[in-house]
């Protein structure tokens, strides 16, 4: 398992729960980090229930965004699922007028996001 | 860089005459790292003028996008580059002009990220971010320099510690 400077991981019931160590989401370099250590989840630790909690996240750009794409086309390739949780109400908002709230699917609590792999 | 009619007429109606306001301009070499602490000092200047909340984030999203827009996207990233921004704000109204070196670009052109079709792509959200954001939002002619303003809404900090929708 490789070293993880930009999330933390946890396993439970068959979904990884990522979350984010970086409350502003912007440095093009942390982007390219975070978007190798998400991608590594699928390729090489073969994690394909993926539920990305954005608690204390305070900030991303479309940068960022684009990694989640990526994340979730992978997640998508392998067979998994990918949900996100705890989005603070402005970068729902940013989801929202993009339309990748039609992408990805958004869950309130991680206890939702949980119960969403369910269905 | 030279400012357009429109860029000038842009400045006079959002910051009018009679407003308090402040001005920060720099000149930035094309690294993102120099970039992020011009906008955290914008942010930090913003706050003080009394911005919070939804408004604030809009406005850190629009500089973001244009800034890194014109580094990456604009001058390619090229040390001989730089980047021009001008800010003018007060308690109520914002405006900036972020210029840049490059060949520029036609705006029109990009894909509708949110057609069905291009959901998935990367290109165009940045720049469809700042048109949603802002109140206004104009380029020059041959793209390589975007004005933007925002008036602060009445009730500004509505939602600023909500969780979901």
């Amino acid at each position: 398992m490789s070293t993880k400077r930009r999330i933390i991981v946890a396993e439970s019931g068959g979904v990884s729960t990522v979350r984010f160590l970086d409350k502003k989401i912007v440095d093009s370099a942390c982007i390219e980090q975070l978007g190798e250590e998400l991608i590594a989840l699928v390729t090489q630790e073969h994690r394909t229930n993926l539920l990305l909690n954005f608690d204390g996240v305070e900030f991303l750009s479309s940068a960022a965004l684009n990694k989640l794409l990526s994340l979730h086309k992978k997640a998508k390739d392998q067979g998994g699922k990918m949900r996100l949780c705890n989005l603070r109400a402005e970068i729902k908002e940013v989801f929202t007028i993009t339309k990748l709230d039609r992408v990805f699917d958004i869950r309130k609590t991680e206890a939702d996001g949980m119960e969403a792999f369910k269905l | 860089m030279e400012s357009s009619p429109t860029a000038i007429w842009g400045r006079t109606l959002i910051m009018g005459h009679q407003q308090a306001s402040r001005t920060i301009q720099r000149t930035l070499a094309s690294d993102t790292d120099q970039a992020h602490v011009l906008i955290d000092e914008l942010i930090a200047s913003l706050e003080s003028e009394g911005w919070d909340g939804r408004d604030l984030f809009h406005v850190q999203m629009a500089v973001e996008e244009a800034i890194v827009n014109a580094i990456e996207h604009g001058n390619k990233r090229s040390l001989d580059k730089t980047v021009d921004v001008v800010a003018e704000f007060s308690a109520e109204r914002f405006w900036m002009r972020v210029s840049d070196q490059g060949q520029g670009f036609d705006c029109t052109k990009l894909p509708d990220p949110t057609d069905e079709d291009h959901l998935e792509c990367p290109r165009g959200r940045g720049v469809m971010l700042m048109r949603e954001l802002m109140t206004e939002v104009h380029y020059n002619a041959c793209g390589n320099s975007v004005e933007m303003s925002k008036l602060r809404s009445p009730a500004a900090d509505a939602v600023s510690d909500a969780k979901g929708d």
